[in-house]
């Protein structure tokens, strides 16, 4: 199937005002006959829900945890772009566009992002009318921070916690219409396959995650909104139950899967401290407006360091490299997440990793405190303050800006960072590869659409900071909602779709009979000794860098640990009952096969850009190098086993901004 | 360290549960309380045995999934942290720690450690939203100022993350702490004011009607509170009510 | 509005007016037994005149008989409610860890008080009732002795050391009812912050009021 991104013509400013404009309406009467099913309830299935029930659409939400409020979208800690241009400070749709597919490094559709810019300043709008607590200065008005890759303050953000709130407010827009009988919401369910009726996807089979019960849901569109496949490295920021299989399952029914290899490595997480870690805490990019990275500049100090002979506050200014603003005097701090990311790789693969791991570099907060302290000083008419004084000063503004992270930190690490600076290393964070979507976010499935993390769309080989909560709720709120409209038209005679067809028939056995197999299969290792070796072999082989030997072993391997996997894994419990080992089975099992065609992705893709960083392609200073020809994405079509995919590809055209080498010095 | 754990088991919600002692050891102090499970659950595994059922998520103290009693307090010793961000630190070698579900009559358990709290979002549906719609056809962002400490004081009500700590550590099994942190998010925004009378009655008739006891001010919840919401918020609450209702 | 009252936190606001009405009347209380102290005379005529002025007997009373009886009954029901709310219970749980004994044991406290009540009915409100109602005697003089009659019953009374320990452990209970009490009805009624202002009046008015009772009663017992 040739892909067609069904992209709008016209100039890119009115591409979608004038393709809403054209498109089909179902009007409100039909609406009531028509079910949606949405998968996930974070911030882009959230506000997807809310508004389809809203415009009249039977919504059917699904949640694995046991409310939507607990969707991993509530974790996202700093903030939300949008071009408000509230700061007067040059901002504006257009540089919100510029910044993005720069950002991602030019392999993300130009005309999705563009949309992207365009509606983001109406998610402000919408969210503090529902109640949204953005923070806001001494006059009453909403404050901004700044955030990697960009030159200006555009992200709005509420204390550390942005998602949360950004979250709970697309919650109580879901619960407003679960009260109007309008959401049915279907908590601790868990997606297990589409169910695919004469090319269009036409329902979901779900296991009952407490009573283990399998059902059969039907609508006349399915929305994958269940976010991204970072828990494939085991350690990620992902939350625990994050997961790829429903992403997974539509892939197998006909949804290709896009640029798997775009995964982000976010510079600023709590290191690992044992084997035993089950996941990593991220520690919001916010703090890199504040914080300054470095590494002592000499071995003998970073031996000291690790021997507990020398506090890294003792060290002298000239005896540490603050090697963002070193290398990068532009952007310093700031620059995106995967510069920084592999700078600090670089840095602690060079031997100055500051813990015993070697594995953390430094976010100092010392500058930033006195210099708000001096400031406020300055406010409060204090004359000659002590030292002491103008850190307290500071300490309470650094309280006031990012207290819970803080806090956050010295729970995990149980040292004070207001005192002694932050340790952090890289950890896998987000994708920006996804289930392939056209303009309208169908997959290639008819009837079946893909949002948020979910799809692979508008970020590219890389995501900036504080775009991705922009992107998962202009993608429900105000896009999803429209542009299936135009596909629903075609539905509104359809009438209810029956469960009791051969297709729902073959659908359920399939997934009764991988049940069956868990629960009898009477193995000798637990699910999490798989998920833990699949993890080893991503982050050793497909991590932060790559190379071609590397990736060609991960593909053996995690070939040959699949196999294993499916004749010796053990499931206790049985398959009537809440039993999250076997939960926990089914989605492990996806991650095998989805980890193999993410080492085929990066393997194939010889270039590097973003994200993805390929060792043969660099530059003679160690900085990715993008390709010309590779100005593609990369559409995988399911053809059985991962190494059978078949690669599609979309190019990327950009009419309206000029392709350079990503510059951030 | 070698820790003793007494945790109570429940196969489902019908049937009988009983504490049941496990022995652990060569436990870090590096290691999250969930970690220390996660070990004790891989061991269960490879004897063939159940593993002990836990509600848990993002596993950094924000989704409000995880939830234990452990030694006799909500999300155990430490304060100001959940159940995931606790840390083994707080313990010694040789304890003995007791870890039992989330206990009130409308927080049903569903198999060992996890419990059902279903009966927050139907609070929710009751009122805890604006009704306004998502086609983001509002008014500008910035039209109607407020003042910074409203926003910060309905900032510090709305970061409750719903875990239901204080529910569980009510001596009443009162679930004020988390109907007022909702009610005083609101009401403290020119936006919630609208419908503020109609959303605290009918938050708390349904409150009421879930079953959760009365709040006898003991303060605990506060205390327990790994997000710290203020009991100003049940006063702000019990004056929204009063004044709705007169 | 009736719906209010018959809402959880109606119910505590009930509680609270109800305890703002006996708090008042424990210092008004306090004020004339310290009288009895100080000057007996001034004591018998303070009494006779709450003891016959109609206002007193016909209004105040009432409501002070509704209140008591009011904050007794909404207190069981409450502590009923509550208990089932309450569920199976912990097999471990680390009460004072987070709140005080007082604050979580106000059935308690509250029920010394409810006994103390009885006692206190039986020696002094039971005969001035049968005094007043049945023999329809409203001279508080008693025949052949000179002057009212209260101070002399009153000093009475306290001659038996058993009774005055009784008196003396009910008051140190009222004392911890007070303790959690008097703070704890601002935040039913939502004042929030003066709840906090009042924080250290609270203590003192939970020591003091009881000391005083106690006081009188030792003071009375000792000098006979």
């Amino acid at each position: 199937m040739a892909l067609d991104s069904k992209v709008p013509q016209g100039p890119l400013k009115d591409k979608w005002t004038t393709y809403k404009d054209k498109i089909n309406l179902v009007n409100p009467a039909n609406k009531r006959h028509i079910d949606v099913i949405v998968v996930g309830t974070g911030l882009a299935g959230g506000s997807a829900s809310a508004t389809l029930a809203e415009l009249g659409y039977n919504v059917k939400a699904f949640a694995y945890q046991d409310s939507p409020r607990r969707a991993h979208s509530i974790a996202a800690q700093g903030g939300i772009n949008a071009a408000k241009n509230y700061q007067g400070d040059g901002d504006s749709t257009y540089r919100l566009f510029y910044d993005t597919v720069k950002g991602g490094d030019y392999r993300s559709r130009e005309a999705n992002v563009y949309r992207l810019a365009e509606v983001s300043a109406n998610i402000i709008d919408q969210c503090v009318a529902q109640g949204v607590p953005f923070a806001r200065d001494y006059g009453g008005l909403l404050d901004n921070r700044s955030f990697g890759g960009v030159l200006v303050s555009r992200t709005f953000y509420a204390k550390g916690q942005t998602g949360q709130q950004l979250l709970l407010g697309a919650y109580s827009a879901m619960n407003r219409q679960i009260a109007r009988g309008k959401i049915e919401m279907f908590n601790r369910h868990e997606m297990l396959d589409v169910v695919v009726v004469d090319g269009k996807a036409r329902g979901i089979i779900a296991r009952n995650l407490v009573t283990g019960e399998i059902e059969r849901h039907s609508a006349h569109a399915v929305v994958i909104a269940s976010g991204g496949y970072g828990n494939v490295y085991f350690l990620s920021t992902n939350a625990m139950g994050s997961n790829v299989t429903a992403s997974w399952k539509i892939h197998k029914k006909g949804a290709y899967f896009a640029n798997p290899c775009y995964t982000q490595i976010h510079p600023t997480c709590i290191p690992r401290s044992g084997d035993y870690q089950s996941k990593l805490t991220l520690m919001s990019e916010s703090l890199r407006n504040d914080g300054r990275i470095w590494v002592p500049k000499h071995l003998k100090d970073v031996e000291a360091i690790r021997a507990g002979k020398l506090k890294p506050t003792d060290l002298k200014e000239e005896d540490r490299d603050y090697y963002l603003e070193r290398r990068y005097p532009a952007f310093g701090n700031l620059v995106p997440r995967d510069v920084a990311s592999r700078a600090a790789k670089e840095r602690c693969d060079a031997g100055y990793g500051v813990n015993a791991t070697g594995e953390a570099v430094y976010l100092d907060f010392a500058a930033a405190i006195v210099r708000y302290g001096t400031e406020q000083a300055k406010i409060q008419n204090i004359n000659n303050p002590s030292d002491a004084k103008i850190y307290e000063l500071g300490q309470k503004i650094v309280e006031a800006k990012y207290g819970n992270l803080f806090q956050m930190y010295e729970k995990i690490v149980d040292e004070n960072p207001y005192e002694t600076p932050m340790m952090i290393y890289p950890a896998v964070h987000y994708t920006m590869g996804g289930i392939w979507v056209d303009y309208n976010l169908m997959t290639t499935i008819p009837g079946c659409y893909a949002i948020g993390e979910a799809n692979f769309s508008d970020h590219g080989a890389n995501r900036l900071g504080a775009s991705a909560l922009m992107q998962g709720l202009a993608d429900g709120y105000f896009v999803l909602p429209y542009t299936i409209g135009d596909y629903l038209a075609d539905d509104i005679r359809t009438g209810k779709i029956s469960t009791e067809t051969p297709e729902f028939d073959k659908a359920e056995a399939e997934v009764k009979k991988r049940i069956d197999f868990f629960v009898n299969n009477k193995g000798t290792h637990s699910v999490d000794y798989y998920h833990k070796k699949l993890g080893k072999i991503m982050w050793d082989k497909c991590g932060m860098s790559r190379n071609e030997a590397g990736l060609k072993e991960a593909i053996e391997e995690i070939s040959a640990l699949r196999k294993d996997f499916w004749e010796n894994v053990t499931v206790p419990g049985e398959a009537n009952e809440f039993n999250e080992q076997l939960a926990k089975a089914g989605r492990v099992a996806d991650f095998l096969e989805l980890g193999e065609l993410f080492a085929k992705d990066a393997l194939v893709r010889e270039e590097s850009a973003g994200g993805h960083f390929r060792e043969e392609h660099q530059t003679e200073e160690g900085e990715a190098k993008r390709l010309k020809e590779y100005q593609f994405v990369s559409a995988w079509e399911y053809k059985g086993e991962p190494k059978d995919a078949v690669l599609h590809k979309e190019d990327l055209v950009y009419e309206n901004i000029e392709v350079k080498e990503r510059s951030y010095k | 360290m070698n820790l003793t754990l007494k945790i109570w088991r429940q196969k489902d919600a019908s049937s009988k549960g009983q504490m049941v002692d496990y022995k652990i050891s060569d436990i870090s102090e590096h290691m999250s309380f969930l970690e220390m499970m996660d070990v004790l659950n891989e061991e269960l595994i490879s004897k063939g045995e159940e593993p002990v059922a836990f509600d848990h998520d993002c596993r950094e103290g924000i989704c409000g999934m995880c939830s234990m009693y452990i030694n006799g307090e909500a999300h155990g010793p430490d304060r100001g942290v959940t159940t995931c961000q606790l840390h083994m630190r707080m313990f010694k070698d040789g304890d003995t720690i007791t870890i039992e579900p989330w206990r009130a009559a409308a927080f049903p358990v569903i198999k060992d450690l996890a419990v059902d709290r279903s009966a927050f979002d139907r609070i929710q549906h009751a009122g805890g939203y604006i009704s306004v719609n998502t086609s983001g056809n509002t008014q500008d962002a910035n039209a109607i100022p407020i003042a910074k400490e409203a926003a910060d004081t309905a900032m510090d009500a709305a970061t409750c993350i719903g875990c239901g700590a204080c529910v569980a550590t009510c001596k009443n099994s009162s679930a004020m702490l988390f109907v007022g942190a909702k009610v005083s998010q609101y009401a403290l925004l020119p936006q919630g004011q609208v419908e503020a009378a109609d959303r605290v009655k009918n938050m708390v008739a349904q409150m009421d009607l879930e079953g959760f006891g009365n709040c006898t001010n003991t303060g605990a919840c506060e205390v327990e509170c790994p997000k710290g919401i203020s009991l100003d918020n049940i006063a702000r609450m019990n004056r929204e009510l009063m004044k709705a209702s007169i | 509005m009736s719906g209010f009252f018959k809402s959880s936190i109606g119910r505590k606001v009930s509680m609270a007016l109800s305890a703002f009405f006996l708090m008042i009347f424990l210092l008004q209380h306090l004020a004339i037994n310290t009288l009895s102290v100080f000057s007996p005379e001034l004591f018998n005529e303070v009494s006779h005149f709450m003891g016959t002025n109609p206002l007193v007997q016909f209004a105040l009373q009432p409501v002070l008989i509704f209140a008591v009886v009011f904050h007794f009954v909404m207190g069981f029901i409450l502590e009923l409610k509550n208990k089932k709310a309450n569920g199976a219970g912990y097999a471990k749980n680390n009460g004072a860890a987070n709140s005080t004994w007082f604050s979580r044991n106000m059935i308690w406290s509250g029920l010394t008080i409810l006994a103390f009540i009885a006692l206190h009915f039986i020696d002094f409100w039971f005969p001035e009732i049968n005094t007043k109602f049945i023999q329809g005697d409203w001279s508080g003089t008693v025949q052949g002795v000179e002057g009212y009659r209260y101070h002399e019953e009153l000093v009475h009374k306290f001659v038996n050391p058993a009774r005055v320990i009784a008196y003396v452990v009910a008051f140190v209970f009222l004392g911890l009812h007070l303790a959690h009490g008097f703070t704890s009805a601002f935040q039913s009624v939502g004042a929030a912050s003066l709840r906090k202002k009042l924080e250290k009046v609270g203590v003192a008015y939970s020591i003091l009021i009881p000391l005083g009772f106690i006081f009188i009663a030792l003071y009375h017992h000792f000098n006979h």
